[in-house]
């Protein structure tokens, strides 16, 4: 099979170094090529964030480095950013240039560590793998090189402590909003969260105590999985994997109630949440659904999905099962790996108790295009994609709500999809999309 | 000798083409000095931070030809700016009023077992599959630092390409590693152009060449007055268009960092005479570049009137705002010949320049005329500039120096530049459209905004009441130019 690409929709491995800047006051060393970081940031980047965008430290490999190794140039920008960038944390990411070339950057950044830096490094040029993949590994080097060192009291577990790993930052463009509602609703069944990344989280604080949990969870199809088999391995922390993104009032409160399970949580506490959160919740749901039901001008009745597949499933879910919109294609871009493909169909297969869906694997933006222009019928549609698809929308007469990268169409700040929030969230914004086509 | 060899596949790098250096300290006049007298030499950092690649800037040019597909032969990552440039294509769709089209790009997705075996028969397949599914009417392939180091023999797939499919398929070498200018990635751009589209001239036009990106339309007003049409490339032109460019009577570029190549090649190769003057901001600036145009097209006289009539109209108000902006400073950062070109605009107005950041510093153009030399031409007319710094997009320098000059106003020409400025409380301008500042009523167009700029404050004082600073207090006490010296890593292989 052919595994070019028309219109992408996510970054290179170092493209993970969006999530160094996704963690408070941590910064990435780039040692790569001059528009590396400046490309990864056209796509997934929003904004410079503390000490992201153009005030990443890089050392703009040239052809000098190629020729003779980029190891002493690389030495200078690490001792640069150390007294120049007021950091917590600082990890040096690999491009292509220096993996190809073959730097031992082990042993330039093992010199800053052994005096006490507070430096880690990845591996990740460009061509070794995407950000889904290397997302995993940039964590587990930080895991591994920093908070193993520093953290204290590692054998003392914390009664209540849980490390959520749920989105990539920047390539989920809602990762802030969505650990802000999920830290929210596992809080209020009496858990303490670490999130690790974003606004609600402790920065490098927090990440010390990752060691210390009773358990973690993923809430991903598959991205994060690395991470808490490594922390099993390491730490002995059990995980609860949950493999989509729980978005409404049926969803959310099964995944807590799963935790619950999981943990051996106090029920009637988490019940007693979970009720007053479904009454909020529903009493807004039954405020629209006469809109939705009466609305007579066309709402869209069905659904494609053009994103990765823990969007994918947790939107088919929702819109499904709460919105009563049915699934046209559901297309899984990712590139995700062979073994993790069968747990996605099985998804699908069973995504309502009445209906089983197909879905295709393609990392083509271009080649699922043409197929849903081929096969589209007159149905009004709702497309959760990206910014590729607005003459797409256009030409089918659909509705857009782009939720993948690239989201140029939109400005993000704290939205988020996930739990509760997230799934009236989706409403509004859906239904703002909708009313919107009117003069 | 010339610079312009469309015999090689590459285009030679600006460092070595041009003789251009992205570090100095200084100012102005020293390095329009330096540059003249041979003794420019470039001065690299021990530490830096991420810049621009020429594979950026070499599909920032093609990639908005409305009917050639794209080929980025490289890792995912490296087509990261993809959706950018479509949103700036289809921006420009809309204010040139084209059909909705989207930009039609392909990554050839490179992967690790590819760099073992090398990734030529992916290209293969991604050329074919792009011509299937779109049918364009010619194919353009960008690299990348990996294919480059693999060593990849794009040129030939796409010359075999090119007989099989009927269409041109062209390389576009522009490695981001291969030089420190990323502006190289315009020449990359511009020299396959001409290898491999533009045709030798059948006939002379009246067009004239706009070697743009895709600011406002300007030229047609002015050249029909002149009996001439302007021909905006390359962004939203096509490939028969293009084709078209050596019959063209002229060639204006807005900016020589840009179009100092194309320029050059479409002159010394087809015979299309270049606009060889400074660039039109300022009133001395445009007078001069007004005659020069008037002479290449001989409309000596037309030009003449129209000088006479645009500086009778403009003068007063420009009385007006001389007055309101008497005694304000300012800080400009910029790529380099815009920014120079700023620097007259902003002068003329009556600023104060207290310094500048440029990006690059190219002390001579393909064309080799010492008169379209538009730093030289400012520190003439106006005087010199102090604290002027050659600075390829290194925030940490500039921060510095704001914390330290704190001008009234920073004007910035690039990106990721501004919040900067705004962080420590200084008013910021940015303005996206390149022709904005451009002849007489540019100097007007910049003074009113300037202006509403200096008295909207709110904003970024409270903005620098809440913002962080990720740089150390050492560090902003240090002296801005402690990291730049030395030349142990500018020797250009």
């Amino acid at each position: 099979m052919s595994k070019f690409i028309e219109q992408p929709r996510y970054s290179c491995a170092l493209g993970a170094q969006q999530t160094v800047v996704a963690i408070k006051r941590a910064v990435p060393i780039v040692h790569a090529g001059p528009g590396c970081s400046d490309k990864i940031c056209a796509l997934i980047g929003q904004g410079e964030g503390y000490a992201g965008g153009n005030t990443i430290p890089c050392t703009n490999s040239s052809e000098t480095e190629i020729v003779f190794g980029g190891e002493d140039k690389l030495r200078g920008v690490i001792a640069g950013s150390l007294k120049v960038i007021d950091a917590d944390l600082y990890v040096v990411l690999t491009g292509c240039t220096s993996d190809m070339v073959g730097d031992d950057v082990g042993q330039v950044t093992k010199g800053f560590q052994n005096s006490g830096k507070p430096l880690v490094y990845v591996e990740t040029g460009g061509f070794k793998s995407n950000n889904y993949v290397s997302h995993d590994e940039v964590v587990k080097a930080i895991i591994d090189q920093y908070v193993d060192k520093y953290a204290k009291q590692k054998e003392e577990k914390i009664s209540g402590l849980i490390n959520v790993f749920a989105t990539i930052p920047y390539q989920d463009p809602y990762w802030n909003g969505n650990l802000v509602e999920l830290k929210r609703i596992l809080e209020g069944i009496g858990l303490t969260v670490n999130v690790l990344f974003g606004t609600d989280s402790g920065g490098i604080q927090e990440w010390l105590t990752i060691p210390r949990a009773q358990f973690n969870i993923v809430i991903s199809a598959w991205p994060g999985l690395e991470i808490v088999k490594h922390l099993q391995e390491k730490y002995e922390t059990p995980y609860f994997h949950f493999p989509y993104l729980p978005i409404g009032g049926l969803e959310t409160s099964k995944f807590l109630r799963n935790v619950v399970d999981f943990g051996k949580l106090d029920e009637t506490k988490a019940e007693t949440f979970i009720t007053n959160e479904e009454e909020k919740f529903y009493s807004f749901i039954e405020r629209t659904a006469d809109f939705m039901l009466e609305f007579r001008y066309g709402l869209p009745r069905t659904f494609y999905t053009i994103l990765d597949a823990t969007y994918a499933i947790g939107f088919a879910k929702y819109l499904l099962n709460e919105l009563g919109i049915l699934p046209a294609g559901q297309y899984i871009i990712e590139d995700t790996p062979e073994i993790y493909q069968e747990a996605i169909r099985e998804q699908f297969r069973n995504i309502s108790e009445l209906r089983s869906v197909d879905v295709t694997f393609c990392i083509d933006g271009g080649k699922i295009q043409e197929e849903i222009r081929a096969n589209h019928n007159k149905n009004r549609s709702l497309i959760l994609g990206s910014g590729w698809e607005r003459d797409l929308a256009k030409e089918i007469n659909a509705d857009l709500l782009i939720i993948s990268v690239p989201v140029n169409y939109r400005l993000v700040l704290n939205c988020g999809y996930a739990g509760y929030n997230g799934g009236l969230r989706a409403i509004e914004d859906i239904y703002d999309i909708v009313l919107n086509t009117y003069r | 000798m010339s610079t312009i060899n469309i015999e090689a596949p590459e285009v030679m790098i600006r460092e070595l083409r041009l003789g251009s250096i992205t570090g100095f300290e200084g100012t102005a006049g020293q390095l329009v000095q330096c540059g003249r007298s041979g003794n420019l030499h470039d001065c690299s950092r021990t530490f830096s931070q991420c810049m621009g690649c020429s594979s950026g800037k070499a599909f920032c040019q093609l990639s908005m030809i409305q009917d050639a597909v794209i080929i980025n032969h490289g890792p995912v990552g490296c087509a990261g700016d993809f959706f950018v440039f479509n949103f700036v294509y289809r921006v420009g769709q809309m204010e040139r009023k084209l059909p909705s089209a989207i930009g039609r790009y392909f990554s050839t997705n490179i992967e690790e077992k590819d760099t073992i075996f090398g990734a030529i028969k992916k290209l293969e397949e991604t050329i074919c599959a792009a011509y299937e599914r779109v049918h364009p009417k010619a194919i353009f392939v960008t690299t990348s630092c990996a294919s480059g180091i693999m060593g990849d023999d794009v040129e030939g797939v796409t010359d075999k390409l090119t007989k099989e499919l009927g269409i041109p398929i062209v390389a576009c070498f522009c490695e981001g590693f291969k030089s420190k200018i990323w502006t190289t990635g315009f020449d990359s751009a511009y020299h396959s152009i001409v290898r491999k589209i533009v045709k030798p001239p059948e006939k002379k036009t009246n067009k004239v060449n706009i070697i743009n990106f895709w600011g406002s339309d300007i030229f047609t007003e002015l050249l029909a007055k002149l009996g001439y049409e302007p021909d905006y490339i390359v962004p939203f032109s096509t490939v028969k268009q293009l084709e078209k460019i050596s019959e063209a009577a002229a060639t204006i570029q807005i900016c020589p960092t840009l179009g100092t190549y194309l320029g050059a090649a479409l002159e010394q190769i087809y015979g299309v005479p270049e606009i060889k003057a400074p660039l039109a901001y300022g009133i001395k600036g445009t007078d001069a570049w007004l005659r020069e145009l008037g002479k290449v097209l001989t409309k000596q006289t037309e030009v003449e009137e129209i000088i006479k009539a645009e500086k009778e109209r403009i003068v007063p108000k420009l009385e007006e705002y001389r007055a309101k902006l008497k005694g304000k400073t300012c800080y400009i950062t910029a790529g380099a010949a815009h920014g120079h070109a700023l620097i007259a605009l902003l002068r003329e107005l009556g600023l104060e320049v207290q310094g500048a950041a440029i990006f690059h510093h190219d002390p001579v153009y393909d064309n080799e005329d010492p008169g379209s030399d538009m730093l030289d031409h400012a520190v003439k007319t106006y005087g010199d500039v102090p604290n002027f710094n050659v600075c390829n997009k290194q925030a940490y320098e500039l921060v510095n120096i704001l914390n330290r000059v704190r001008p009234d106003i920073m004007i910035a020409r690039h990106g990721g530049m501004t919040l900067w400025g705004a962080k420590l409380g200084i008013p910021t301008l940015l303005i996206g459209d390149e022709h904005f500042g451009f002849a007489y009523q540019g100097l007007l167009n910049y003074a009113e905004r300037i202006l509403e700029t200096l008295d909207n404050t709110e904003f970024v004082t409270n903005l620098a009441k809440h913002s962080t600073m990720p740089y150390t207090k050492w560090w902003l006490e240090q002296d801005p130019y402690t990291f730049l010296g030395g030349d142990k890593h500018v020797k250009v292989y």
